[in-house]
C-alpha cells in the first residue's frame, strides 16, 4: 500500500503505441447525457468537476468517480473515467477501499443529502474521522429528488413533501456542523449558482491531503424550487463568504460560524493537516517490514508457520 | 485409550507404575476460563504436531466477557485422528463445577483427576471411575513462592499430564519458553516451577502410566493452528493485502489475526464502522484492482447482503467469510450451527448468483481460502466461504504447506489496454476479464461499475433484452465454474444401502460413524460436499448407489423434514430418497449421535418409491 502498484505485464495483451497526452476535453470527458431535469444544479457541479479534471490535467485512468444512490448520484455514468454507481448511503465506505488500497488514485465522491446525512450518516462520521484522503461533495438539495418529494435529514423544518404534507416536523441536519464535529480536516461549503466559487473550492479539497468535505447547495427546481434564493443575489438573495479574519484552524470558531441562520457564509470553514488514515496505515507497514528486508511473501509467512510448528 | 488395544508394556520394579502403550487419549480439561485451560490444551496439540500424532480438540468459550466455566478436549493419536471424541479417557476438574459437570464425559473406567483444594468427589461415582486427588492448588503455590493467586495450575496440571503420558519433557519446556518468552523473566521461571512440580507429583498417584505408540513418519514438520487462523493465513497465501471487518464472535480472531500480519506484507485490514461499511471497503478495494477479504459471523452476514448483491452485480470480485453460530438473530453466538448455507447461497434481492464453499478441517480452511480467491479472480463473482464455530476454534496439526509454490501474487495488471467492455456479452461463458482504474484505455471509453442493470459498458438500461442477456451471463459464469469442479469422492463403497451426506466441519464425526458402521458389517459410506453452491458434477451417478441418502447437517429439519444442504439437494436432483438428520443444540456431531440416526435409517428400511407429496 506504501508501495507505487507494482505493473505486472501481461504478454497477451497488445499494446499500442501511446500518443502525446493533451489535456482532456469537456467533450472527452462527457459520457451519458445526464439524467437530470432542465434547470437542476447539478448539471453546474458536473460541468464544473470537468473543468477540473482540465484544469488541473487528471487522466482518466488515475480518477474513481464514485457516487451511492440518488439523483446527484447518476454522476459516475455522465463522466469518461472508471467510476462506480454503488449501493445507497455506502458510497463513502466504497471509496475508502479504493483510496486506501489505491493512494495513486484521485477518488472524488458525490452524493445527496439523504444519501450522505440519512441512510449513510453512519459511515460519513467515520470517513471523516478517519481522514481518509478522498473528496465528498455533498450535493445538497433539502429534498429528495429521485423519489419525488418526500423529506431529507437537511429539509427545513415546515417544507411541505409527501411524507410531511403538513410540514416537515424533524430538526434538520448541518451537514457543515456535522463534519465539523466528525473531524473532518477539510470542511467547505458553496453553492450550484457561483461557480467560479465551487470551482475554487474543488481545487481547494483536491488539493488538501486527508478527508475533504464540500457541501455545495444544487437546487431541485422540480421539487424544492427556490430553496436558495437567498444565497443567490441574482435572485435577490445574498453571498456572504467566509469572513477574511476567519481562522480556518479554529473549529469552534468554524462551529459558530457555521451555526449561522441560512444563508450563511460559503467558503472554507476548516482545515488542518493530520495524518491521513493512508499515512498512518503506510507507518505500520514500514515499521511491520523494517524487520522483514529482503524476504519474499511466502518467507515472511514461512517464518510465522515456524512458530507454530 | 478408548476402544484401542492396549499393550502391557515393561512394568518396572520396585512399585513404579505400570506403563502402556496406547494408541489414542482423550482428555477434557474443565476450569474456568481464566485459569489457562486454552493454554493447555494448546500446549498438548502443539506437543502433538511435534511429535507427528494426529491431535484434534474441542473448546468451549464461555458467552460471559469475565471468564467462567471454560472447558478444552484434545484428542491425541497416532493413527488418524477424524474428532474431537465422543468420550473423555481422562477429565482433569479444577473445580467442583467442572467435577459434577463432566464427569459424565468420561467414558466407564475413566481417569478423572481432580483438585482436592476444590473438589469434593461423589462418593457414588468412585465405583464407576478412576479418581485420582491431587492438591493442585496448593502445590502450585508452594511451587512458585505463593504469590500469584491461582496463577500458574494450568502449568502445574500440564506437568501431571506430561508424567501421566509420557510425554516429550524437553518439547514442552521448548513450548513453554516459546510462550513465555518476551514476559517477564519470572513468568517463565514460576511457569517452569509449577511445570516441574506436576511433572515430579509421584504420591503414589499412579498406578499406570501411558505411553504413545510411534506415530506414522510424516515427512517435514507440521503446523499446528485453529481453524480462524488457518483461513486468515490462507487468505494471506492467496495473495489478498486488504480486508475490512466488523468484530463479532467467532468472527473477531480472523480480523485480527489480518490486521496484526497484513502490514508485514504491505497490506492494510481495516476495522470498519459497522458490517455494511465492511464489504462495501471490501468492494471498494476490490474494484480498485485486487480481491479484497470481508468476513463475519450470522448477523454481520444478514447486514452484508445488499452489498453483496453489488459484487454479483457489477462482477467485482469478493471472498466474504461466514463463521457461522447458532442463529436466527443473536441465536447462540458462542456456540456452532450450520444454518447460514440458505443465506450464503441465496441471500441478497434479486437472481443473485454467488459461490459457496465450506472447508471440512482446518487444514482445508487454508486451502479453500486460496481456492476462494482463485474462483474470485477468475470468475469475477463474490465467494463465501462457510465456515463455523466449531472448525474456528478446533486446533489441529498438518503438514505444513509448500508456501513457496502456494502464495500468490495477484498484483494487478496495469498494461494499457486498447478497448474495453466490462460486460461483454460475447465473453466465453459469460466471464469477461477486469480492467482496473489505473489502466489507461486508449479509446477513451472508461467502464463505471454499478448495481444498475446495464449494457455492455457498464451504463444503466431497462432493456428487456439486455436484463435478460445480462442475467444469463451473471449466471453462466456459475454453470462454467460448476463444469470445472472436482467429482467428489465417496468415503467407503460407492454402493450400499444409506448414504450419509455432510458439507463443513462434520466430516470428521461422519467418517469416523462410518468406520464404525463398516467395522460392524454395515452398508454405510459418506459423501462430503465442499463445493455447495454451485454444486460439483456426478453427484446423481453417486446417490444413484445407494438405497437411502441423508444429509446429516447442524441446523433445523426445517418445515418438510430436511435441513438446508438437502433442501438444496432435493430441489436440485428431484430426488425423494434424500432426507435430513438434524440436530440444533449447539454442539458439535458425536459419532455415536450420527451411528444412532443411521441406524435408524437402516432400521427403518428403503426410501419409498416416489415423492412424499406425490398427491
Amino acid at each position: 500500500m506504501d508501495k507505487p502498484p507494482v505493473l505486472s505485464p501481461d504478454a497477451s495483451r497488445t499494446v499500442p503505441a501511446a500518443p502525446e497526452r493533451k489535456p482532456l476535453t469537456k467533450k472527452e470527458l462527457a459520457a451519458d447525457h445526464p439524467t437530470w431535469c432542465p434547470g437542476c444544479g447539478d448539471f453546474s457541479v458536473l460541468a464544473l468537476y470537468f473543468k477540473l479534471i482540465e484544469k488541473r490535467r487528471l487522466w482518466q485512468e488515475k480518477i474513481t468517480t464514485i457516487s451511492g444512490i440518488g439523483c446527484s448520484s447518476r454522476f459516475p455514468y455522465f463522466v469518461q473515467s472508471y467510476g462506480a454507481h454503488y449501493i445507497h448511503g455506502r458510497s463513502l465506505a466504497f471509496a475508502s477501499g479504493v483510496a486506501l488500497s489505491r493512494p495513486d488514485l484521485h477518488v472524488f465522491v458525490f452524493g445527496g443529502d439523504g444519501d450522505l446525512f440519512s441512510i449513510g450518516g453512519n459511515h460519513f462520521t467515520h470517513t471523516a474521522r478517519k481522514n481518509i484522503k478522498l473528496t465528498c461533495v455533498a450535493m445538497d438539495n433539502w429534498v429528495y429528488g429521485l423519489t419525488k418529494k418526500q423529506t431529507s435529514p437537511t429539509s427545513p423544518l415546515g417544507f411541505k413533501s409527501k411524507t410531511d404534507v403538513w410540514g416537515a416536523v424533524d430538526y434538520p441536519i448541518n451537514p457543515v456542523k456535522q463534519a465539523l464535529a466528525a473531524g473532518a480536516t477539510f470542511v467547505a461549503r458553496t453553492t450550484h449558482s457561483n461557480p467560479n466559487h465551487v470551482m475554487q473550492m474543488m481545487e481547494a479539497a483536491m488539493d488538501h491531503d486527508g478527508f475533504s468535505f464540500i457541501e455545495c447547495l444544487s437546487e431541485c427546481v422540480e421539487f424544492y424550487e427556490g430553496a436558495f434564493d437567498a444565497a443567490n443575489p441574482r435572485k435577490g438573495g445574498v453571498f456572504n463568504t467566509v469572513p477574511a479574519t476567519h481562522d480556518v484552524t479554529n473549529e469552534v470558531a468554524a462551529y459558530k460560524l457555521a451555526d449561522e441562520p441560512f444563508p450563511g457564509y460559503f467558503g472554507i470553514f476548516y482545515q488542518v493537516q493530520r495524518p491521513t488514515k493512508g499515512a498512518r496505515e503506510a507507518e505500520l507497514i514500514a515499521a511491520a517490514r523494517e524487520k522483514l528486508k529482503g524476504l519474499k511473501d511466502w518467507q515472511i509467512l514461512q517464518k510465522t508457520f515456524e512458530k507454530m510448528q | 485409550m478408548h476402544g484401542m488395544n492396549t499393550t502391557e508394556a515393561a512394568a518396572a520394579a520396585g512399585g513404579a507404575p505400570r506403563v502402556s502403550t496406547i494408541n489414542e487419549a482423550v482428555i477434557r480439561i474443565a476450569g474456568n476460563s481464566q485459569d489457562g485451560i486454552q493454554a493447555i490444551g494448546g500446549f498438548l496439540a502443539r506437543l502433538a504436531g511435534r511429535t507427528e500424532q494426529e491431535v484434534m480438540t474441542f473448546m468451549t468459550i464461555p458467552s460471559t466477557i469475565s471468564g467462567g466455566p471454560s472447558i478444552f478436549q484434545v484428542r491425541i493419536g497416532s493413527g488418524e485422528v477424524l474428532s474431537a471424541g465422543d468420550e473423555a479417557d481422562v477429565l482433569l476438574a479444577f473445580y467442583q463445577h467442572s467435577y459434577d459437570g463432566h464427569l459424565a464425559s468420561l467414558r466407564p473406567g475413566g481417569l478423572v483427576l481432580y483438585d482436592t483444594d476444590h473438589v469434593q468427589p461423589n462418593p457414588e461415582m468412585q465405583g464407576r471411575y478412576r479418581h485420582v486427588g491431587i492438591p493442585i492448588s496448593t502445590l502450585t503455590i508452594e511451587a512458585i513462592g505463593g504469590t500469584a493467586k491461582d496463577k500458574g495450575k494450568n502449568v502445574f496440571a500440564l506437568g501431571l499430564l506430561a508424567r501421566m503420558f509420557d510425554l516429550d519433557v524437553p518439547k514442552l519446556e521448548e513450548l513453554i519458553t516459546e510462550r513465555f518468552k518476551g514476559k517477564d523473566e519470572s513468568v517463565l521461571k514460576n511457569a517452569m516451577a509449577a511445570f516441574h512440580a506436576g511433572y515430579g507429583y509421584t504420591v503414589g498417584a499412579w498406578t499406570e502410566t501411558y505411553r504413545f505408540a510411534e506415530a506414522r513418519h510424516r515427512s517435514g514438520r507440521q503446523v499446528v493452528m485453529n481453524g480462524n487462523e488457518a483461513l486468515a493465513y490462507g487468505v494471506i497465501a492467496a495473495g489478498v493485502r486488504f480486508g475490512a471487518a466488523y468484530p463479532i464472535t467467532p468472527w473477531s480472531d480472523v480480523m485480527e489475526i489480518l490486521r496484526r500480519e497484513l502490514p508485514k506484507y504491505g497490506g492494510t485490514f481495516v476495522q470498519c464502522e459497522d458490517e455494511i461499511a465492511a464489504i462495501s471497503m471490501a468492494n471498494g478495494a476490490s474494484f480498485a484492482g485486487r480481491v479484497a477479504v470481508t468476513g463475519s459471523s450470522g448477523p454481520g452476514i444478514s447486514l452484508k447482503m445488499e452489498s453483496l448483491g453489488w459484487a454479483v452485480m457489477s462482477e467485482v470480485p469478493l471472498v466474504v467469510i461466514n463463521i457461522q453460530r447458532g442463529g436466527p438473530s443473536t441465536g447462540l453466538p458462542t456456540q456452532v450451527e450450520q444454518s447460514d448455507l440458505n443465506l450464503a447461497c441465496y441471500g441478497s434481492h434479486g437472481d443473485a448468483p454467488r459461490v459457496v464453499l465450506a472447508p471440512a478441517d482446518v487444514e482445508d480452511c487454508f486451502y479453500t481460502a486460496i481456492e476462494a480467491v482463485n474462483i474470485a479472480r477468475k470468475y469475477n463473482v463474490p465467494v463465501f466461504i462457510l465456515s463455523d464455530q466449531a472448525i474456528a476454534t478446533r486446533i489441529e496439526a498438518f503438514p505444513t504447506p509448500d508456501l513457496e509454490k502456494v502464495c500468490q501474487d495477484i498484483s494487478p495488471d496495469f498494461t494499457p489496454v486498447a478497448e474495453y467492455k466490462p460486460y461483454d456479452l460475447s465473453s466465453p461463458d459469460g466471464v469477461t476479464p477486469r480492467v482496473v482504474p489505473g489502466t489507461r484505455i486508449l479509446n477513451g471509453r472508461y467502464p463505471v461499475a454499478g448495481g444498475l442493470e446495464h449494457d455492455e459498458m457498464g451504463h444503466p438500461t431497462g432493456s428487456p433484452r439486455l436484463h435478460m442477456e445480462m442475467t444469463a451471463k451473471r449466471r453462466r459464469k456459475l454453470q462454467a465454474l460448476a463444469r470445472t469442479l472436482p467429482v467428489p469422492k465417496v468415503y467407503g463403497p460407492p454402493e450400499g444401502r444409506l448414504l450419509l451426506v455432510g458439507w463443513g466441519s462434520t466430516r470428521g464425526p461422519i467418517q469416523e460413524a462410518v468406520d464404525r458402521a463398516r467395522a460392524a458389517g454395515e452398508s454405510i459410506s459418506s459423501l462430503h460436499l465442499k463445493h455447495l453452491y454451485p454444486l460439483p458434477p456426478g453427484l446423481e451417478e453417486i446417490f444413484a448407489g445407494f438405497g437411502s441418502i441423508r444429509v446429516v447437517e447442524m441446523n433445523d429439519e426445517g418445515l418438510y423434514g430436511y435441513g438446508q444442504l438437502a433442501g438444496l439437494l432435493r430441489a436440485r436432483f428431484c430426488d425423494s430418497r434424500i432426507a435430513g438428520i438434524n440436530k440444533t443444540d449447539g454442539l458439535t456431531w458425536k459419532v455415536k449421535e450420527i451411528l444412532e440416526r443411521a441406524r435408524a435409517v437402516l432400521a427403518a428400511g428403503p426410501a419409498p418409491e416416489q415423492p412424499v407429496h406425490a398427491s
